[in-house]
């Protein structure tokens, strides 16, 4: 590991364009149907600046299209979702990816064929500035971006524990290091918002409980505002300041993890009405 | 991948075997004093070019475009209209080689452009029908593009009062010069954050855009600059040639840089260019000794079939089996790229044990976990 204001250097966004009323993302009203399938509706969400919340439901409550209609991947139906006080509503993923909202995936989706560097430095692709024809002259600047962006992704991959693994094909990697290279890529977009889409699964308790040390880092150290998807409530109970918990598309709750974990529609959504009576 | 720190000295280590073979061709006309010989070596260096254009949109960004042949003719046209008498100009040479290779460059931009959101076999047909349509194009203006006659009369470069003429010499070497120029800017682009991203739109193209990756401009890029190569071809084609018409642009070519790609190795820059120098000869050179000698044996063994054989001829039936054997032995190419015996195997062993897969799904379908 190394010390964090090295590695504020790299991931720190820039502090541009503050947050009205402390809120980074606001979603309101946001719904997303399929043809006839509502999907999410109309969900009101919101995340604090420099929080940790998360949003749990069960299995097809919607939580991964919320996701995705965050990211860009889907067009909200109807609703508007500002971040840092801008409009996103509709923008395309990588606009929203440049503004500062990173995002992993619930089944790994990290460049497979490509080394652990490489795909961090994917993540540092919108900040690198080299056109082509600068490439192909090979200007002196383009050499510096490249040799300070290696160096950068190493101290990244230092950073989530892959620091030795930097030409290891990710493909090649254990599968709880493939996590951990998705999420620094992720970084590497120095966003100022993390949304995590099941990052505990298929974890140990062992495992869990170090990944719940590193989400409190990504906020401690990094100042990172972290969107969290888990089904491991062990997990969510122990990191998040505020819980949403979504079921069939709809907001059935939120509020802090002893008011969610008391909440009755919350049990019953979850293990269905007899568990109540 | 780091720069070599020792500077030229590591550069030359790094890339010794191909300098080596650099020197080789250098000193092959020197050796070789059959003018025919050194032509077919001039128009395999043609197909070399072409090669390490289309691996750029095959090898490096994944997109299968079948219709590269479009642009070959573009970029011929480009010059063989500003230096002819057809439109009584006469454009230098040199400036028109650098023109013919942006126009290129422009229109691959421009047939890229509807093909965007397309994938796979749909991109596929849609490159292929764009193939059809430009020589058809240029077939069917004759006034201005000379129709089915062409344009005849293409005036050969000269430099510094030296004409090149019809020795094919200075124009082995002037391609020999443009393809190791074109190697240095292809690998700078393959190193850098373009070529980067171009091998993640070839991964997943969701996960790129979800990384700030612009879908739309880098596909562009790989479509304009793939395009851009094969301007320089079509140059130095037809002031070599002098002549140009739409049916030097079927869809044989196409599928014949295709085939190079395939062969050297899909991704590998120093793998296409021996994919596209061994079929090239192959072709010319090979088939017509081979024909000779089969009718020699047969003649000596009065076998009459091996005095009939044309394997000329019978070109393209010996390259489909080519290419059956290839896939079945060597899937990957001759000289594949390390990345691309990678996905090689691992859609092998998805073949071979789906069950196996277990704890590490790392090959997500695209739109999956949507």
């Amino acid at each position: 590991m190394i010390e964090p204001d090295r590695i504020l250097e790299i991931v720190a966004a820039p502090d541009a364009g503050s947050a009205p009323g402390g809120l980074l993302l606001d979603a309101r009203e946001v719904t997303k149907a399929f043809g006839g399938l509502v999907a999410v509706n109309r969900v009101d969400f919101a995340v604090p600046e420099h929080s940790i919340v998360s949003l749990i439901g069960p299995n097809g409550a919607g939580k991964t299209t919320f996701f995705n209609v965050v990211a860009g991947l889907y067009h909200p139906t109807s609703g508007a979702i500002t971040f840092a006080g801008q409009d996103i509503t509709g923008r395309k993923p990588h606009e929203i990816a440049r503004l500062g909202i990173a995002r992993t995936f619930q089944n790994i989706r990290i460049f497979a064929n490509m080394t652990a560097l490489e795909n961090v430095l994917i993540g540092m692709h919108s900040r690198l500035t080299a056109d082509p024809v600068r490439i192909v002259m090979n200007t002196a600047g383009v050499v510096r971006e490249e040799r300070a962006a290696h160096d950068a992704a190493h101290r990244l991959l230092t950073f989530v524990g892959l620091g030795r693994r930097d030409h290891e094909l990710a493909k090649n990697l254990p599968y709880g290091d493939q996590r951990r290279l998705e999420i620094a890529r992720a970084l590497a977009l120095r966003p100022r918002l993390i949304l995590l889409d099941e990052p505990a699964a298929g974890m140990n308790p062992e495992e869990a409980r170090r990944l719940m040390e590193f989400i409190r880092r990504l906020r401690g150290e990094l100042r990172v505002s972290v969107l969290l998807i888990e089904h491991q409530m062990r997990v969510v109970m122990g990191v998040a300041d505020r819980v949403t918990v979504l079921d069939h598309g709809e907001k059935i709750a939120e509020g802090t993890p002893d008011e969610i974990r008391r909440d009755s529609r919350v049990i019953e959504a979850y293990l269905g009405k007899a568990a109540l009576s | 991948m780091a720069r070599g720190g020792a500077g030229w000295l590591g550069w030359i280590l790094r890339y010794r075997y191909a300098l080596l073979i650099l020197l080789l061709f250098l000193a092959y006309p020197l050796f070789d004093h059959n003018a025919g010989h050194v032509n077919s070596a001039a128009d395999a260096a043609v197909f070399i070019l072409l090669a390490l254009g289309l691996n750029i949109v095959v090898g490096f960004a994944g997109l299968l475009d079948l219709g590269y042949a479009a642009f070959f003719a573009i970029g011929s046209y480009a010059y063989a209209l500003a230096a002819s008498p057809f439109y009584g100009l006469h454009l230098p040479f040199w400036p028109m080689l650098l023109v013919a290779a942006i126009i290129a460059g422009v229109f691959g931009a421009l047939l890229g452009a509807p093909t965007l959101r397309l994938r796979g076999d749909y991109l596929a047909i849609v490159t292929l029908g764009f193939g059809e349509i430009v020589p058809t194009v240029f077939l069917n203006l004759p006034k201005y593009t000379g129709g089915t006659n062409g344009i005849v009369g293409i005036y050969q470069p000269t430099l510094f009062g030296y004409q090149f003429g019809f020795n094919p010499r200075p124009y082995y070497y002037t391609l020999i010069l443009v393809i190791v120029l074109s190697v240095i800017a292809i690998l700078r682009l393959r190193d850098s954050r373009l070529g980067r991203a171009w091998l993640a739109i070839r991964e997943d193209e969701i996960a790129a855009a979800s990384m700030g990756i612009n879908l739309t401009t880098t596909k562009l890029l790989a479509f304009s600059f793939g395009a851009f190569f094969s301007g320089f071809a079509g140059a130095l084609y037809v002031a070599k040639l002098g002549i140009v018409s739409p049916d030097q642009f079927n869809f044989t070519v196409s599928f014949t840089v295709l085939a190079m790609v395939v062969l050297g190795g899909m991704g590998n820059v120093f793998g296409v260019i021996a994919g596209a120098a061994i079929l090239y000869e192959f072709q010319t050179l090979f088939l017509t000794d081979l024909t000779q000698w089969s009718h020699a044996i047969g003649e000596a063994t009065r076998i009459a079939l091996l005095t009939k054989l044309d394997f000329v001829n019978l070109k393209f039936l010996l390259y489909g089996l080519g290419l059956i054997l290839l896939m079945l032995l060597r899937p990957e190419g001759l000289f594949p790229a390390r990345r691309i015996t990678a996905i090689m195997k691992e859609h092998q062993h998805e073949a071979l044990a789906t069950v196996e897969i277990g704890e590490a799904p790392v090959a997500v379908p695209p739109g999956e976990d949507a």
